[in-house]
């Protein structure tokens, strides 16, 4: 059978107000909350990917919009992420403004090409004459024990790739504003969910947004050493904070949240007052994130650092089985081990 | 055909034989309504674009082995798939083409300087859609833009612009690709995309027998028709050297689609008598015999035939001639006259909104480009 949609339809609840106060929310329900504010901003936004619909999205993340928004709004897309990306230019021609969910992070390749040779460059080979604002959210990161091609960290990629945003948040209220601030945005922006992040919950306050979109936050203030990456590694890195602590040593974490723009104002000023900076992230060392935040520091502040720019990355391998994925992620031990050389320097 | 067989044939539309005579075929009893709604001045037209074109692609390429463009990309041959599916387009309708579709976009009202200025490396783009018939960029990465026309038909969809009672205002998108970008896997997503959301959308695939070097048969073991079926949608194979058959199967799609009845494909049967690009050596790969039977099948002569047979006066004839001469002419004088962008071209446009990183490299590389301006004076 393949020419119906054997699926009860959706019942289309009534569209509600917007959202205040503050809420305890798991990050994934705080996206949602997000994107449901943002569709009842601007009835421009619509929402694609696959399972999106009446599942709600594999993390649930897009549960309920449909029934609010109507098929024409979420829409439950064939089995093609290149097609997905592609319709979404289309689309964005049009004047609409996509937000794709990858499914899973090992499956945004199919969609590599036309992420970068078309909608990256699409304003630029326009000469500005078509916007692009088209979101493409994609849960990523390991730490929850899953299959191949499930637990991977891809940003890297998209960060070396001019023409697009790239931002990770790493805590519920973060997720519900980054993600309108991404939806606003005329240019694209990769949306990169800590995906282990998805359920802890984390005060939301519907009320006040915080930060810009690309803006580095200091989130633990320390003396002796700056540590600092981008979403899930942010929870790592304020355990090892913890446990540094009762060892006497004060670390200071930095929160990336934007990846591409960086913002090094703060890592900056951070390395002024500590002298060792330690870059962490789940995805691989070579030719990485870290390596470029290594780099500019060294670039910008070489005669403030008391030791090298130390890396605590992912090995330079695929991503293992996920009964070995401990030791492959870096730790909270992996971070301490990195702060102990710095300050043994 | 049979089920199961290995008889994949499908006939193909033609109203013009090659000798120029009127005579509709069997499958394409159907579209003669559509030609029935052409003029003899529309005819005329066909002819004039077909000529006028020919002759630019021919400067075009002389301009390239001049060392004024990087290179050229010929359309000899394929001119009359070209006009009458352009032709067939409406004022609202969008044109998304591959890179070869040069008469369309003319006929849309580009100026075909614009392509010449990217040829030449002066833009990567060269035109705004909006203000050129909506006839969009040309793209370079194989069957992308067929993903893109089909989101654009989506969205047409979306806005209600498609299936309004009104067939002046109903909306539709034409897409142009080749045999080679068939293979793509962008080409078969958008054909799933399309007939999945039932989008306002033809298809018109050029099968004009090679990718670069690779002839069609390498690329699909079926007529590329038969695809459209196997996707779901209406298909036809049309004869593409026959501008009356090009233009009336795709009337009848686009409308068909306007009115809310879903995507087609077409495949014309064409031939692409001249290199892929200057920078192609076709003799090392086809037959001079293979070649000289499409040039027998040539779509101008064709219709000069058929408009000799129905008495067109020679100063017409005469007039498109110097009409040619004249617009190649002033293409080249045009294209030699055209300026280079200046440094801003680098930084502009790559974001809508500013970004830290290109606003601190811009602010580098203007002082340090201004620093031997301080240097000379």
């Amino acid at each position: 059978m393949t020419d119906t949609d054997t699926r009860p339809a959706a019942s289309v609840t009534e569209s509600g107000a917007r959202r205040t106060g503050t809420e305890n929310l798991p990050l994934g329900k705080a996206i949602n909350a997000g994107l449901r504010q943002a569709m009842l901003d601007d009835p421009k936004v619509l929402l694609m990917g696959e399972d999106i619909g009446p599942l709600g999205g594999v993390f649930r993340v897009t549960e309920g919009l449909i029934q609010e928004f109507g098929d024409k709004r979420v829409l439950d897309t064939p089995l093609a992420e290149s097609g997905i990306v592609g319709t979404a230019i289309g689309l964005a021609m049009r004047g609409y403004r996509p937000v794709i969910e990858i499914q899973f992070d090992g499956f945004i390749f199919p969609a590599f090409d036309q992420i970068t040779t078309q909608l990256a460059r699409m304003r630029n080979r326009h000469e500005g004459g078509v916007t692009m604002p088209v979101v493409i959210r994609v849960p990523y990161g390991g730490h929850i024990g899953s299959i191949e091609h499930h637990q991977e960290s891809p940003e890297a990629y998209f960060a070396h790739t001019p023409g697009l945003r790239v931002v990770s948040p790493s805590t519920p209220n973060d997720a519900y504003w980054m993600i309108q601030q991404a939806i606003r945005s005329d240019d694209p922006v990769l949306f990169f969910e800590p995906k282990s992040r998805y359920w802890p919950k984390g005060a939301v306050d519907f009320d006040s947004e915080p930060t810009p979109l690309h803006a580095t936050r200091v989130v633990r203030q320390g003396s002796d050493v700056t540590v600092v990456g981008h979403g899930a590694m942010v929870t790592t890195l304020l355990e090892a904070a913890d446990i540094a602590a009762e060892e006497g040593t004060s670390l200071e974490v930095i929160d990336i949240r934007s990846i591409s723009p960086l913002d090094y104002g703060p890592i900056l000023s951070s390395v002024e007052k500590t002298g060792r900076l330690i870059v962490a992230q789940e995805a691989s060392g070579f030719v990485s994130v870290g390596s470029e935040i290594a780099a500019t520091i060294a670039e910008r502040a070489f005669y403030l650092l008391q030791a090298p720019v130390l890396r605590v990355s992912s090995y330079d391998t695929p991503f293992p089985p996920a009964a070995v994925e401990t030791q492959f992620l870096p730790s909270p031990d992996r971070v301490l081990e990195a702060v102990d050389r710095a300050l043994a320097y | 055909m049979a089920a199961n067989s290995n008889d994949f044939s499908v006939p193909t539309v033609q109203l013009l034989a090659p000798d120029g005579t009127f005579a509709p075929n069997e499958a394409a009893e159907e579209f003669v309504p559509y030609f029935e709604r052409l003029t003899d001045a529309d005819h005329e037209r066909f002819y004039r674009e077909m000529v006028v074109i020919r002759r630019f692609d021919r400067e075009a390429a002389n301009l390239q082995r001049q060392g004024q463009l990087a290179l050229w990309v010929p359309s000899h041959g394929q001119e009359a798939a070209q006009v009458g599916s352009a032709f067939a387009t409406r004022p609202q309708d969008h044109i998304f083409p591959s890179y070869r579709e040069h008469v369309v976009g003319k006929m849309r009202g580009l100026d075909v300087v614009d392509v010449l200025r990217m040829l030449k490396g002066l833009t990567l783009g060269g035109w705004v859609p909006e203000e050129n018939g909506n006839f969009h960029l040309y793209t370079l990465v194989l069957a992308s833009q067929t993903l893109h026309a089909t989101g654009y038909a989506m969205g047409m969809q979306f806005d209600g612009a498609t299936a309004t009672g009104d067939p002046e205002r109903d909306e539709a998108v034409i897409v142009y690709f080749g045999d080679g970008a068939s293979s793509q896997g962008d080409a078969s997503e958008a054909l799933v995309f399309a007939a999945s959301y039932q989008t306002p959308q033809v298809f018109f695939l050029q099968n004009n027998g090679w990718a670069i070097s690779v002839p069609a048969s390498r690329q699909s073991r079926t007529p590329f028709a038969l695809r459209g079926h196997g996707f779901g949608m209406r298909s036809n194979r049309i004869d593409g050297n026959d501008v009356f058959a090009s233009y009336a199967v795709t009337a009848k799609h686009l409308d068909d689609a306007r009115a809310g009845r879903g995507p087609a494909l077409i495949e014309a049967m064409t031939y692409r008598v001249g290199a892929h690009t200057t920078a192609d050596d076709p003799t090392k790969y086809r037959l001079d015999a293979d070649l000289a039977d499409w040039v027998a099948k040539d779509p101008i002569v064709r219709l000069k035939a058929y408009l000799e047979n129905r008495g067109v006066a020679q100063s017409f004839l005469d007039d498109v001639e110097q009409e040619a001469a004249d617009f190649a002419s002033d293409a080249r004088k045009r294209a030699l006259e055209v300026v280079a962008p200046d440094q801003d071209v680098i930084f502009d446009n790559v974001y809508a909104e500013a970004n830290a990183t290109l606003v601190e490299e811009r602010a580098w590389f203007e002082a340090y480009e201004a620093s031997f301006e301080e240097a000379q004076s």
